[in-house]
């Protein structure tokens, strides 16, 4: 069984396209969704489209920030931009897309898997995985072997030891790495709609239970057409400039 | 016997304790393998001769079970070792590694099943050291030739010493125990995972004491120290027992081979003293580069590491020491292959006797831009002298002048505006004359057994010729295994004339291509 795992897809529909094609060629059966389904990007009403189309048949999905702040409306503290796009994003949606949206748990769990946007310790609070001191904390907060969150764009593979040693490891696209069950691994996937580490292309991450291992993996798409709309429907301009440079 | 001082952080010679599980016996099948009997009592696993029940895949092989001891209650740490190698020997192919066949995880019998490789590891003669020293260059090149293919495969080994190799039986070496390795591609489990240096004491590198886990050039200093200890019969620096004793070598060189044994010529000694660098970029770049000089002592640029007969005197070291204190190996982000590729082999095909002086001019220039790129490269310019297959050539002609030495003058000749434009400094230019009756045959050898990277050579110029000798750069295209540009001289081609004096008189159909003109 493979499953593919998109995080942070940001309303991106060319990325999320090209992602599901490719993870579809590479054998992926079972889809894990992991958050922020919208913000940044200018097809919001796309991306969750699909989204509910991957949950009503057997996909899982989860609450990021982004939607629970379209779901809510802007949090008071938000930056202008920001509270520009969410409240141009919710104006995109129609009410079930929303309730949708507002329909999302926090965390699901399948098996020794655990699937959250943020982390495990506060699903709620929003706190970044910047290192391993959070991965830690959050390998902490769970029994499950596998915790796969988002919310940070970067894809990182974080994992420690039943001694409780804890490495991070930036990793390779394509390779397929052995992920043991005597370890406690933390996967993230990094962004499928709006990656930010330097490369334009979207990331997701494939888990082959079988063969015991997982991938991450590149996908080029075509991120002019998706700046283009962006600056077409006349959302803050940096974000289409940082789908090109991927920063 | 090797100290094993910093492995044992591994575990690796824990003493007693009870295998879990015990039931490990002969007759019993473990997944689909039948364990047969015990070849090994190993301090951190044991060894298991296997056959696959029901010859499933690739069972014509023999094959070994290594399965790790765990000993009740300790800290399971102590298995990381065999965990990583259980990552890591999957990922590698090749001669130079035993094959992988599976692997059983820890949640129910951890092991490892390979390819078994025949006879002993090159442990023994350690202790019939020193060895004839025609035989420490022998064992020095095929290691170095296995390490290349192991560091092109993003692996660093990070425990290079004699009971880590292995020969097949056409001389090929094999390093085993990827336990203490480090993958470009995987997580690195061992990176944070203990506060001491790990590695074994003799053979470790500067940089490994100094916790650095991504360098190829370690493994070449451990081969280095291998290469010391063959030759002279004494370790370079002992077989320290505390991690002040291994920071030692940070400050300490070693006392020069030469003064130990005194037949020891000085190019060895130089190279021998060049892997021990303190400073990785003052070694050799790339095990290849290694290899290739191992193979031609010739060519090897002596320097004052050569002539040394002692080792520095207290000033020197104590101004070592007084920088190596809490000095921090400098760090570099490039991964294994990166540091490879920056350090490729280059080999000009020169044929100084048929090529014309515009293409040799023209085959110069590509040559000098190639390298110009990499300012790690190294050039070595090949010419082949014809002899006929009997060997009943003479060598000497009328002037009394080795035909050998005059193709090597004329190929020094030819390079020296590469030199001298690019003020190659000693060591990065080598030249090399073959003998063969096959021009392609001999150039093609020579690339695959110095790990060549990129061959540079002129196509044949004269239509004739090549309708009589066939294309030897379209041979050599074909057949190589790394990237080859053929380079033609500029100016207009006589092709047309050519094909229109083939339609008369048709030659035969193989030569009748022109060879490829592109890179490939």
């Amino acid at each position: 069984m493979k499953t593919a795992f998109l995080a942070d897809l940001h309303a991106n529909r060319e990325a999320v396209e090209s992602v599901l094609a490719h993870a579809r060629a590479q054998g992926a059966q079972r889809w894990v969704l992991l958050g922020d389904f919208v913000g940044y990007g200018a097809d919001p009403g796309w991306v969750v489209d699909q989204v509910r189309a991957l949950v009503q048949t057997g996909a899982l999905a989860v609450m990021g920030n982004h939607d629970e702040a379209v779901v809510r409306g802007a949090a008071p503290g938000m930056r202008p931009d920001a509270r520009y796009v969410v409240e141009w994003t919710r104006a995109q949606l129609d009410a079930t897309q929303i309730d949708f949206l507002a329909s999302l748990p926090m965390l699901q769990r399948h098996a020794d898997q655990l699937y959250v946007h943020a982390n495990a310790w506060a699903p709620t609070g929003w706190a970044y995985i910047l290192g391993r001191s959070e991965a830690v904390k959050s390998l902490g907060a769970t029994d499950c072997r596998y915790t796969f969150c988002g919310h940070v764009h970067e894809p990182r593979l974080y994992h420690l030891s039943a001694a409780g040693k804890a490495g991070d490891f930036v990793p390779t696209p394509g390779v397929a790495i052995p992920v043991p069950p005597h370890r406690q691994w933390l996967v993230i996937p990094g962004s499928a709609g709006q990656p930010r580490d330097g490369n334009p292309a979207a990331c997701y991450a494939m888990l082959d239970e079988a063969e015991g291992t997982l991938t991450f993996h590149r996908v080029p798409y075509d991120h002019e057409s998706a700046g283009f709309k962006i600056r077409a429907a006349n959302l803050p301009q940096r974000l289409a400039a940082r789908l090109e440079d991927g920063h | 016997m090797d100290s094993k001082l910093y492995s044992r952080t591994l575990g690796y010679t824990g003493q007693g304790g009870e295998d879990a599980p015990s039931t490990l016996a002969p007759g019993r099948v473990i997944d689909r393998f039948e364990l047969q009997q015990k070849l090994h009592l190993g301090g951190m696993a044991h060894l298991w001769q296997v056959v696959e029940v029901n010859h499933q895949g690739d069972s014509r092989l023999p094959l070994i079970m290594k399965v790790p001891r765990i000993k009740g209650g300790e800290d399971p740490a102590t298995i990381v070792g065999f965990e990583v190698e259980q990552m890591i020997l999957p990922m590698l192919a090749g001669r130079h590694v035993p094959k992988f066949i599976a692997k059983g995880d820890f949640t129910r019998q951890p092991y490892i099943v390979m390819e078994r490789i025949e006879g002993a590891s090159l442990r023994p003669r350690l202790d019939e050291a020193p060895l004839a020293l025609d035989e420490v260059i022998e064992i020095g090149s095929r290691v170095a030739t296995a390490l290349h293919e192991l560091h092109r495969q993003h692996l660093v080994h990070l425990d290079v010493k004699p009971s880590n190799i292995m020969f097949r039986e056409d001389g090929t070496a094999v390093l085993v125990d990827f336990g203490l390795s480090r993958h470009d591609h995987l997580p690195d489990l061992l990176d944070e995972e203990f506060s001491l240096p790990m590695g074994t004491g003799p053979y470790m590198s500067p940089e490994q004491v100094q916790f650095v886990r991504n360098d190829p050039r370690s493994d070449l200093f451990a081969l280095g120290v291998m290469l010391y200890h063959f030759t002279t019969g004494e370790r370079p620096f002992g077989q320290p027992e505390t991690v002040r004793g291994l920071r030692r070598r940070l400050y300490v060189d070693p006392v020069p081979p030469r003064s130990l044994r005194p037949d020891c010529p000085p190019w060895l000694q130089e190279v021998i003293l060049r892997c021990l660098e303190v400073k990785p970029e003052r070694r050799y770049q790339s095990a290849a580069q290694l290899a290739l000089d191992l193979q031609d002592p010739s060519q090897v640029a002596l320097t004052r590491r050569a002539e040394k007969l002692q080792r520095s005197g207290a000033l020197k070291t104590f101004k070592r020491w007084f920088f190596a204190l809490g000095a921090e190996p400098a760090h570099d982000r490039a991964n294994i292959v990166e540091q490879l590729d920056r350090s490729p082999i280059i080999m000009a095909a020169v044929d100084l006797d048929h090529a014309t002086t515009e293409l040799l001019q023209q085959l110069r220039e590509t040559v000098r831009r190639i390298v110009l790129t990499e300012p790690g490269a190294r050039l070595a310019c090949v010419s082949v002298m014809r002899i006929t297959r009997i060997g009943m050539d003479d060598l000497v002609d009328a002037d009394g002048r080795s035909r050998h030495v005059k193709q090597l003058v004329g190929l020094k000749h030819w390079a020296r505006p590469i030199s001298k434009a690019l003020n190659l400094e000693e060591g990065r230019l080598t030249f090399h004359v073959l003998e063969a009756s096959d021009v392609a045959g001999a150039l093609i050898e020579f690339a695959q057994r110095n790990q060549i990277d990129h061959v540079v050579m002129g196509a044949r110029g004269s239509s004739t010729l090549r309708r009589l000798l066939g294309s030897v750069s379209s041979q050599v295209v074909a057949q190589a295994d790394c990237t080859v540009t053929v380079v033609r001289a500029a100016g207009p081609s006589n092709e047309g004339r050519d094909i229109a004096r083939a339609a008369v008189a048709p030659p035969p159909a193989c030569t009748t291509a022109p060879p490829p003109t592109a890179a490939v």
